[in-house]
């Protein structure tokens, strides 16, 4: 008696070419990998901001200064403000795709949440190059220790 | 919501209620940073206007406000947790109930850690 060999199923045989696009594979990998860094980025700058010392009590215009005079901080607040941005415009938009079912509204939706998202990262991301800890004329009682050093 | 006409194994139970937790907090804390990222920008305008605004974030109802914005962040960085556990990790789909009552427990830590710090920070004591 011979053996029968059955194919194994869904091999070496396809209908139509796969309609999974390389974009939203790419956007589903991104929501994980940047949330696992946000994970950090973000309690960090809890704890920083909200717990260590007097918590939110603490925090000003020289507070501010004296965490960006750091490239550190500087480098930890730009990553999580484009991960962050990243993270919550693709959330978002994955809402919009799942809700809104007119066409008019998923686009104009849509258009609203990316000019939205690109203002924020852009006058974000300003913010954080061009800050200037000690402006000139400002009243040295609020500002950081550091600008009255001579 | 989806539109399922008939019932699921799925509805009703950790699974759905997770994920609409996740979404709910994940479109709030959007929001929040959408705004955070405009006061903060104040520091560009000068330390009086920022002040001002970041004053406000003191008071006692605002007080409130970040314990719900630390509730939130919590809950969406844990739950988050256990999604890349059940897509990544072999035995995360046959645990997922038990990853999600693990999320419950350990937001449960942060929030009775944080919430009497906070009420001291702005009460004193």
């Amino acid at each position: 008696m011979s053996t029968t060999s059955i194919p194994a199923p869904r091999t070496g045989y396809s209908r139509h070419k796969s309609t999974r696009s390389k974009f939203e594979m790419f956007a589903w990998l991104f929501m994980r990998v940047s949330g696992i860094v946000l994970v950090i980025l973000i309690f960090g700058h809890l704890f920083v901001n909200l717990w260590a010392g007097e918590g939110v009590q603490a925090i000003d215009f020289g507070f501010v200064a004296g965490k960006w005079a750091s490239p550190f901080w500087q480098i930890w607040d730009l990553l999580m403000l484009w991960l962050a941005m990243l993270h919550g415009t693709n959330g978002l938009r994955t809402i919009i795709m799942d809700y809104a079912e007119k066409p008019g509204t998923r686009m104009s939706l849509q258009v609203i949440l990316y000019i939205a998202s690109a203002i924020v990262i852009v006058l974000g991301t300003l913010v954080i190059f061009t800050f200037d800890p000690c402006p000139a004329g400002a009243d040295p009682a609020l500002l950081a220790s550091f600008c009255s050093a001579a | 919501m989806a539109k399922a006409s008939t019932g699921t194994l799925y509805r009703g139970n950790e699974g759905m209620w997770s994920w609409v937790a996740h979404r709910v907090t994940g479109v709030g804390i959007f929001f929040f940073l959408l705004v955070h990222v405009l006061d903060t920008a104040l520091v560009r305008v000068s330390p009086e206007a920022y002040n001002a605004v970041i004053g406000t974030y003191k008071t006692p109802v605002m007080a409130f406000g970040e314990i719900a914005l630390v509730a939130a962040i919590a809950f969406h960085a844990f739950n988050g947790l256990r999604v890349i556990l059940v897509d990544f990790s072999k035995s995360g789909p046959k645990n997922q109930k038990k990853l999600f009552w693990g999320v419950i427990i350990v937001w449960l830590i942060i929030m009775i850690a944080f919430v009497p710090r906070q009420l001291m920070h702005t009460f004193g004591g």
